[in-house]
């Protein structure tokens, strides 16, 4: 008996809540650092702020031992160009990963100056980091020296598809590697940063979302001085007081994903990323920027495959691609012989397409594990992707299942199941920060995905523990401030209104509701009237069907806060849509198909000034020389932790 | 058959089960269901028996649950149908499935 249903059956009557119900009943809390969100970013910023004996509570929606996009695993500790092996100067690493449009150098320079020291810091805490156990020697990558295991990516350049000459002898010889990636036992990761947490005195309150901020006079725009939550199990309120906040949420995964069972089922993000960190910011009045960019998912949306079911995703590294015939096709293999090069060029794809059609290359498509060596195969099969996060039980499930990787060829999928549709996206934008990884607003701080150039594993661990130090040194220079109880009442009314109610519109069905609108009318075509209409859409929905939702426990209730987030951030978006009046990166207007013409090749800015609506224009590359400016404000940088 | 008492219940959500437990190897000591950072489950009332899968829906198939149960066997993985892999074996051509 494992299922609701069977207890139905044997019982007469479903199981009575497993909780105690503790609705709208309050819990106050006290501290210096307030961490929103116990993902990667999260338990970087909670450890390294309490490392400096500061008190520090952590709100986790989740429970910390296995949250967010990171929690089952990580494979690639991508982009550490400080590590021994590498050939790269950090400083001019970073200067080269910057050089994209609307990247963030902050960010970037932090990840590539200390996210060697990070990892080192990730091994004291008991993080496997290097092939101790001697299980891959003679791998390519592997050094004894050191046990460390560089990866192919980033072989000679960073880029997505194959250099020209890629596959031929010669290329990314060994001696011209940039050796930037080490491939990592990230599976260990998160239960250590939740042990040191809890070492170090880290208050953790897991199963509590944050739900909105509280700021100084409860004035849009002041100082941030805590932020309430709920407790997923209970209900109960739960409101923090706090010197300076830091929220790491992670990212928003579903705004365009109507199917709620499937946003779960195959998405690149937990559930639990649904944008309240950006949107309860922005509410208390931070920058944000980027909401009008979101491009179609490519991979592991709900109607496509498992991400890493079928050979030839993303990021397989060295497995060769052949036909049903055993044809060898042009995709590059992300490995030693392409130099980490991901996907072919987009001509060579549409040439592929058409070679299809033709009967040049025969369907399905296969990853060819038995010709690769064993130490390689080893080293991809059960090192990348054993250790890559949510592929883990992947893994297992096959070899459970009879697959034998010396002997099978693991089925792909592209083509068969269809190209993802445009209207299936990703976005929700990032938040405007400084070199402190502080926003606009006094007391707040922001780190992992949520920052402009969000980036990898390794990046949000590296800005969480940036934007932890920052945030305890803040917090020695300040008193507490004074929370405002008319905002904590106001909050409580908005949150527990659905609770009140029994019957109505439920979570999932407004979920969809909202999916759809962005699907028609902020995603493929882009015009005014699309995005007035969507707006139009959003606000009948607020006027009408918020007053219906109900949630029938705290469960539910979360999940119906979550969607009240979505809403919110929906208009954000269609909002900031309206005013670019031109194309950029990610967002392509039909009224306006000029692409980044000068007087908007810039990131629009958007925040609430009395609750209007506001814009500024921001240049690119506002950090200014990445080097120096990192150096005049980490003079004091102590480097690896030596323990306390 | 005919004398059997059905009740009538809406249609059950799907995916249902991510996963199948074994109750003569679990326990029920319930780390799944802390691991599970969606709450897909709930304690057994009946201590010492598996969990009861409350939000199959909402499963994003991270596999922890599964991976951190500390008694091997307990708790299998069990991808819905629309999700499970194929390979064919390279000298036989033999088609095998998740
Ligand atoms: C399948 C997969 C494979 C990946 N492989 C790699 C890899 O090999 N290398 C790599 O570099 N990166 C990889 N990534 C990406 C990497 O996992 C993410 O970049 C990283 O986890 C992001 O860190 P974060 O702290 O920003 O977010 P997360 O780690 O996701 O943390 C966000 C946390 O915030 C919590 N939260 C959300 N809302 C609230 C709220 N309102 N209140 C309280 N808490 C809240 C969530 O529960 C979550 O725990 C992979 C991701 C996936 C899904
Ligand atoms: S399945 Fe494993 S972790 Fe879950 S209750 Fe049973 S024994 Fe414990
Ligand atoms: S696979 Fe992940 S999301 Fe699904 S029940 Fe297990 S721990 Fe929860």
């Amino acid at each position: 008996m494992t299922t609701w249903h069977d207890y139905l059956k044997k019982e007469g009557q479903p199981p009575s809540w497993p909780y105690p119900i503790r609705f709208e009943e309050e819990q106050e809390v006290e501290t210096d650092v307030l961490v929103i969100g116990g993902g990667i970013a999260g338990c970087w910023a909670a450890i390294s702020a309490s490392r400096t004996g500061v008190k520090v509570v952590l709100l986790e929606k989740g429970d910390t031992v296995r949250s967010g996009a990171g929690g089952p695993g990580c494979d690639h500790w991508c982009n550490v160009p400080a590590n021994p092996h590498s050939r790269v100067d950090p400083d001019e690493w970073a200067e080269h990963m910057a050089d994209v449009p609307y990247s963030c150098g902050i960010g970037l320079q932090i990840q590539c100056r200390e996210d060697w020291d990070t990892l080192l810091e990730m091994e004291q805490m008991g993080g496997k980091i290097r092939d101790i156990d001697d299980e891959y020697v003679g791998a390519e990558g592997r050094y004894d020296d050191t046990k460390l295991m560089i990866s192919p990516r980033y072989g000679v350049k960073h880029n997505l598809w194959p250099e020209p000459g890629a596959g031929e002898p010669g290329f990314n010889p060994p001696e011209e590697r940039s050796n930037v990636v080490i491939r990592i036992w990230g599976s260990t990761f998160k239960p250590a940063l939740k042990k040191e947490c809890k070492r170090l005195g880290v208050k953790i309150m897991d199963r509590v979302a944050g739900t909105s901020l509280l700021t100084e006079n409860g004035v849009q725009g002041e100082r941030v001085v805590g932020a309430t939550g709920l407790n997923s199990r209970t209900g109960e309120f739960v409101i923090v007081k706090s010197k300076a906040t830091i929220i790491a949420t992670g990212g928003a995964g579903d705004l365009w994903l109507m199917n709620t069972e499937l946003c779960g089922m195959s998405s690149m993000h937990p559930r639990t990323w649904t944008g309240e960190g950006l949107v309860m910011a922005f509410k208390a009045g931070a920058e944000i920027t980027n909401l009008e960019m979101s491009m179609p998912i490519g991979i592991a949306t709900g109607l496509k495959h498992k991400w890493y079911s079928g050979a030839g995703d993303a990021s397989y590294e060295n497995v060769p691609i052949v036909d049903a015939n055993g044809k060898r096709l042009p995709y590059p293999i992300q490995g030693w012989e392409d130099a980490g090069a991901m996907i072919p060029a987009p001509d060579v794809q549409a040439k592929i397409a058409e070679d299809v059609k033709k009967g040049v290359y025969e369907l399905p498509f296969y990853g060819d594990w038995p010709s690769m060596s064993d130490v390689e195969r080893r080293a991809t099969w059960n090192l990348m992707l054993g250790e890559e996060s949510t592929t883990k039980i992947i893994i297992d499930t096959f070899n459970r299942s009879g697959f034998d990787e010396k002997r099978d060829l693991q089925q792909s999928y592209k083509f068969i199941e269809g190209a993802g549709l445009p209207q299936w996206r990703n976005g929700g934008g990032n938040f405007m920060m400084d070199w402190d990884l502080k926003t606009n607003l006094d007391g707040l701080y922001v780190a992992g995905t949520q920052l402009v150039g969000g980036q990898d594993h390794s990046y949000c661990a590296a800005t969480g523990r940036y934007a932890g130090r920052k945030a305890a040194a803040y917090v020695k220079e300040v008193a507490q401030g004074k929370v405002f109880r008319d905002q904590i009442r106001k909050e409580k009314e908005r949150i527990y209104a659905p609770a009140r109610r029994d019957s109505g519109i439920e979570w999932k069905e407004f979920h969809a509701g909202i999916a759809r609108i962005n699907q028609y009318y902020n995603s493929e075509f882009k015009t005014e009237t699309l995005f007035k209409m969507g707006l139009g859409a959003l606000e009948r929905m607020e006027m009408e069907f918020v007053p219906q939702l109900y949630a029938l426990d705290p469960h539910k209730l979360l999940r119906t806060i979550e969607d009240l987030t979505m809403l919110e951030h929906s208009k954000m978006i269609m909002q900031a849509s309206l005013v670019r009046k031109a194309s950029r990166m990610g967002f392509t207007r039909i009224d306006y198909p000029d692409m980044d013409p000068p007087e908007w090749n810039k990131f629009l800015v958007v925040k609430l000034i009395n609750d209007k609506f506001t814009t500024r224009l921001q240049e690119q590359r506002f950090w200014g020389n990445m080097k120096e400016e990192y150096e005049k404000r980490n003079a004091d940088y102590e480097g690896v932790y030596k323990g306390d | 058959m005919s004398q059997q008492k059905l009740m009538a219940i809406p249609n059950v959500v799907t995916p249902n089960q991510p996963v199948l437990f074994n109750p003569e190897i679990c326990n029920g000591c319930n780390h799944c269901v802390e691991v599970c950072q969606i709450d897909v489950y709930i304690p057994n009332p009946e201590k010492g028996k598996p969990p009861i899968i409350l939000h199959p829906d909402e499963c994003w198939y991270c596999g922890c649950c599964a991976n951190d149960c500390p008694r091997p066997g307990a708790i299998i993985f069990n991808w819905p149908l629309q999700s499970r892999g194929y390979w064919k074996n390279k000298e036989t051509g033999k088609i095998g499935q998740v």
